[in-house]
């Protein structure tokens, strides 16, 4: 379909939206969760009418206005970037993925910025249940923005509910509520809105545990610190377990984002589960080399953790590249030839209807429908290219659930020293809570790097690769805008953390 | 019901749901009339602060509105969205520019330590107030003039104009276009801030500026409508689906469409009243009037561009390449789906409608900004 693609125009591109989304990802996370905390404190206030509370809710809410603003910035860009940069993915699909954006648009930014406005200027403007409700609104209506947006990014994972129309020559929708209640997407949106609110809890936390440090503001950093880290138990808990889930439905789904993750080249019967290790970054697929310079093993794990079922076979990276008989996968290079022939006759297909040639036109669409289903596979050069960035996808992965498993203990010591009466004495332990915020952050930006460098090079898992996707700019203009997002985001960025810390510095208003 | 409806009723139903979200985006551009006027309106720090706090308000509405009016068009017109964002690049990343930087400068202005200095978030506000708004009445300017995309078989664009989309501002329809709706923002900011602020000072000066600002859109105004009924226009053939043009289109449009011509007349008299009110009468209700005019003006433009086998985002590079509400439009299923979905629409606008009547019941004083109980979070 496309003839030349300028492919350092299309890694500019990525660069451009890698750079905007995680941009973005710094500030939601924080944002969802913290609007939950806010709603608790408020909600605890109105109960006990303890002014305390509300000075409390009022200190934590100035934070959450400065991350929110600047959430707004990036995020406009996000979505129009799809148009801009990714045009022709918004012609060929925007029939399903515009309907997840408009509906978030309609049903979830109206109610965050409907009440925002009432959370902040209407403490004497509304009465006290009804700011309670806005501030509640708020809350839902951020991780209903969130349930939208991961609808549309987990159906790019795990396209379903569509079927290819090749009059139009684009995906259109069939069944919007397989969209919807896809399992990826709900595996997302429910691993995602929990890990915001666990890095909000750290946040929360980490924050109040310096005040502890300095001896400053302490009744109010040890009631934080109460809300917070039962949320944050909660929530890490809750990480872990959608996190088991969403490595699960990779493997359904994305097996060679699966076996990236795990750093598998020769799949197994009995495959370990990685604990730790160094990626062998010269290995390439179907070559000698070892796969790991040095790695710890969990022996069989893996076919528990990808299949949920002791002895089955997990794929690796050189199975699916080269296909593997005896477990029925048909490799990357025989699916480019049917993606080719598929492209071939879509062509002839059209060519034949613009001739008003009937026959010829039904003829070309049968033999379109026999390899239509991997179309997508013929837009690739070579076999190879059907293969992530192994080792960023390895190291995300791991980081991610490394410090998954370090995150509840730490609310549990905060919960356990509070309860023993004598956390602002745990220096050691406050310094650890500070170092945990920053950590959170890594944490959040590795795993959107482990699902979308993962399944690298597909826009949509299996049916558009990224150069397809692409609007055809010339290098240039996508390096400059590039650099203007670097250097007014870069910019936006430190004018934030300038802030935030003079505000946290500055502390909740005294009596 | 809605699952019985064809498909032409569906594209010409989101046309109208597109075309009043616009319309209301149009009306809240108040916000960015405002933010064009902060140097020269407020004469002391006191009333700068004033004004910001009142428009700081609602800004995200504006904001979020034409977040929604983007994804609508994603959702019902993806070939749309494909062929404008794309193709005129450097136009649309010029207007998100200056969105981004006015989405943290109300918040960060007056914070301690905020890196650029109030001035530079002001200069934001300001830049997005002015240039933000003339780009977007330049490219909703080119929905008559045309643009110049050519589109291949599989609808891949390709744009004629190394610019991307900046050549749009050359044109001077365009150009009065987007002077038009930078004057008119700058009438309803005038009367929204003398509806919202007790002020004395301020007042009188929102109130004079109103007629001024009023005055300077009357010739814009006027060169846009006499092009607008005079120029030749982007027509479809409704039997081959052929684009061609027609002599005086867009008035034998609003002939055609005898209600659009009314909501025209009506808005602009509406716009009319509001401006007399306040100018001569003493009101300060004149945003009610001119705010509901500027929706049924803007409607009445929006619509007339895109019905009567009109196509609303025309190619003068390759006429027949040129996108209509038909040939642009999702499938009929997704647009029954969000035909669903849109019925959630009036419920949204109620909420708003009630949480502002509720916030704004009473004016915002001076008072307010530095003994209140919100002091703390003002902007
Ligand atoms: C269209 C839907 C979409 C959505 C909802 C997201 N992404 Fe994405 N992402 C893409 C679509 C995409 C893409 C268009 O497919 C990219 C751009 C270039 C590329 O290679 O894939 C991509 C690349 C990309 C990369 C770089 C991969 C590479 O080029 O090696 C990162 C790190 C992220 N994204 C991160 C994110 C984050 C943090 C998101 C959420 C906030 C996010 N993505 C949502
Ligand atoms: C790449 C996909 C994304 C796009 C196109 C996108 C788009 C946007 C836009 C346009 C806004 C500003 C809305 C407004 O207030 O008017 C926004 C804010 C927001 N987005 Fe995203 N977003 C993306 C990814 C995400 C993800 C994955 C999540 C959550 C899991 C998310 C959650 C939010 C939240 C909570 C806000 C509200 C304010 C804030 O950021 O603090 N976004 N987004
Ligand atoms: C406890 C162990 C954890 C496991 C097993 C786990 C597992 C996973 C997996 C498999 C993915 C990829 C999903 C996909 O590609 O579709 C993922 C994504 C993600 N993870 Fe985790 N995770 C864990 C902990 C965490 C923590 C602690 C955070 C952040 C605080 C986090 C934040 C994210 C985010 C933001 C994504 C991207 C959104 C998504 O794809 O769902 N995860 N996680």
């Amino acid at each position: 379909m496309i003839e030349q693609v300028d492919l350092s125009q299309v890694n500019w591109a990525r660069a451009q939206f890698a750079l905007t989304a995680m941009y973005h990802w710094i500030f939601v996370p924080l944002t969802l969760g913290l609007a939950f905390l806010l709603a608790f404190f408020e909600s605890i206030y109105v109960k006990t009418g303890n002014e305390e509370w509300k000075r409390l809710t009022k200190f934590w809410m100035t934070l959450f206005g400065i991350n929110f603003a600047i959430g707004v910035a990036t995020g406009i860009i996000l979505e129009f970037q799809f148009g801009t940069n990714w045009s022709n993915y918004s012609w060929m699909v925007g029939d399903i993925f515009g309907a997840p954006l408009a509906i978030e648009g309609i049903f979830a930014f109206f109610l965050e910025a409907t009440f925002f406005a009432v959370m902040f200027f209407g403490w004497d403007r509304v009465s006290r249940k009804f700011h309670l409700f806005s501030t509640w609104m708020v809350a839902i209506g951020s991780s209903l923005s969130a349930l939208w947006i991961l609808v549309a990014n987990a159906w790019m994972q795990s396209p379903v509910g569509m079927a290819f129309n090749p009059d139009t020559a684009r995906f259109e929708m069939q069944n919007f509520w397989e969209v919807l209640l896809s399992p990826v997407a709900i595996s997302k949106f429910t691993h995602t809105t929990s890990s915001g609110f666990l890095l909000a809890s750290l946040f929360v936390v980490g924050i109040s545990c310096w005040y502890l440090l300095k001896g400053r503001h302490q009744l109010m950093a040890k009631r934080s610190i109460v809300v917070a880290s039962v949320f944050g138990f909660l929530a890490a808990s809750y990480v872990g377990l959608t996190g088991d889930e969403s490595a699960y439905l990779v493997a359904q789904n994305q097996p060679m984002k699966l076996a990236a993750m795990e750093g598998l080249y020769d799949g197994e019967v009995n495959a370990g589960v990685v604990a730790m290790g160094v990626v062998n970054s010269e290995k390439r697929p179907g070559d000698e080399q070892k796969d790991f310079i040095f790695a710890v093993k969990v022996p069989m794990a893996l076919a528990l953790l990808a299949n949920r079922e002791f002895g089955s076979f997990v794929p690796g990276i050189n199975d699916l590249v080269f296909g593997n008989e005896e477990q029925g996968i048909v490799s990357v290079g025989s699916r480019m030839e049917r993606g080719q022939q598929a492209i071939a006759y879509l062509a002839a297909y059209k060519e034949a209807e613009d001739n008003n040639n009937e026959a010829a036109s039904q003829a070309a669409l049968q033999q379109f429908n026999i390899y239509k289903d991997d179309m997508g596979y013929g837009h690739l050069a070579k076999p190879s290219d059907a293969v992530p960035p192994v080792a960023t996808t390895f190291y995300a992965f791991h980081i991610m659930v490394a410090l998954g498993s370090l995150f509840p203990l730490v609310f549990l010591l905060a919960l356990y020293f509070l309860h023993r009466g004598n956390l602002e004495k745990q220096r050691p332990f406050l310094v650890v809570g500070v170092l945990c915020v920053p950590l959170g952050y890594i944490a959040q930006q590795c795993g959107w790097v482990v699902a979308e460098v993962g399944r690298q090079p597909w826009t949509i898992q299996g049916m558009l690769p990224v150069h397809v996707a692409n609007t055809n700019l010339t290098t240039g203009t996508v390096q400059t805008t590039f650099f203007i997002f670097l250097g007014l985001f870069t910019m936006l960025l430190i004018a934030e953390i300038k802030i935030m810390c003079k505000q946290i510095q500055i502390g909740p208003e005294e009596k | 019901m809605i699952g019985n409806l064809d498909y032409s009723t569906l594209q010409q139903i989101w046309w109208l749901i597109v075309s009043v979200v616009g319309s209301l985006f149009v009306f809240l551009l108040f916000v960015q009339g405002g933010q064009s006027m902060l140097f020269t309106l407020a004469h002391n720090e006191e009333e700068k602060s004033l004004m910001i706090n009142s428009l700081g308000r609602k800004w995200e509405m504006t904001f979020t509105t034409l977040v929604l009016f983007g994804g609508a068009l994603f959702a019902a017109f993806p070939k749309f969205y494909a062929t404008s964002f794309g193709g005129a690049y450097w136009v649309w990343m010029l207007i998100l520019f200056t969105f981004i930087i006015q989405a943290v400068s109300y918040e960060y202005r007056k914070k301690p330590d905020n890196f650029l200095g109030s001035w530079a978030y002001e200069f934001f506000l300001f830049i997005n107030g002015t240039v933000g708004v003339l780009l977007i009445g330049v490219v909703v300017g080119t929905f008559f003039s045309g643009a110049a995309f050519a589109l291949n078989e599989y609808n891949q664009v390709t744009w004629q104009n190394s610019i991307r989309g900046l050549e749009a501002a050359t044109n001077m329809f365009n150009l009065a276009f987007g002077l038009f709706l930078i004057f008119l923002g700058r009438t309803l900011a005038g009367m929204y801030l003398l509806n919202n602020i007790d002020h004395g000072a301020l007042n009188a000066r929102s109130r004079r500026s109103v007629l001024i600002n009023f005055l300077w859109t009357l010739p814009f105004l006027f060169f846009v409508l006499i092009s607008l009924v005079t120029m030749e226009g982007f027509a479809v053939n409704p039997e081959t689906m052929e684009v061609f043009m027609e002599k005086g289109k867009y008035l034998n449009n609003l002939l055609a469409m005898p209600l659009l011509l009314v909501f025209l007349l009506t808005g602009l008299g509406l716009v009319i009243y509001g401006v007399v009110v306040t100018c001569f009468k003493g009101s300060e209700k004149g945003i009610w009037f001119a705010g509901l005019g500027t929706v049924l003006t803007a409607l009445a433009i929006f619509l007339t561009a895109g019905y009567n086998n009109t196509a609303f985002y025309p190619s003068y590079a390759d006429l027949q390449s040129s996108l209509t509400i038909y040939n642009a439009s999702s499938s009929k299923y997704t647009l029954t789906v969000m035909t669903y979905v849109a019925l959630g629409i009036p419920f949204v606008l109620a909420y708003v409608a009630y949480v502002w009547r509720l916030m704004d019941s009473k004016k915002l004083t001076a008072k307010e900004l530095t003994e209140g109980e919100n002091s703390h979070e003002m902007y």
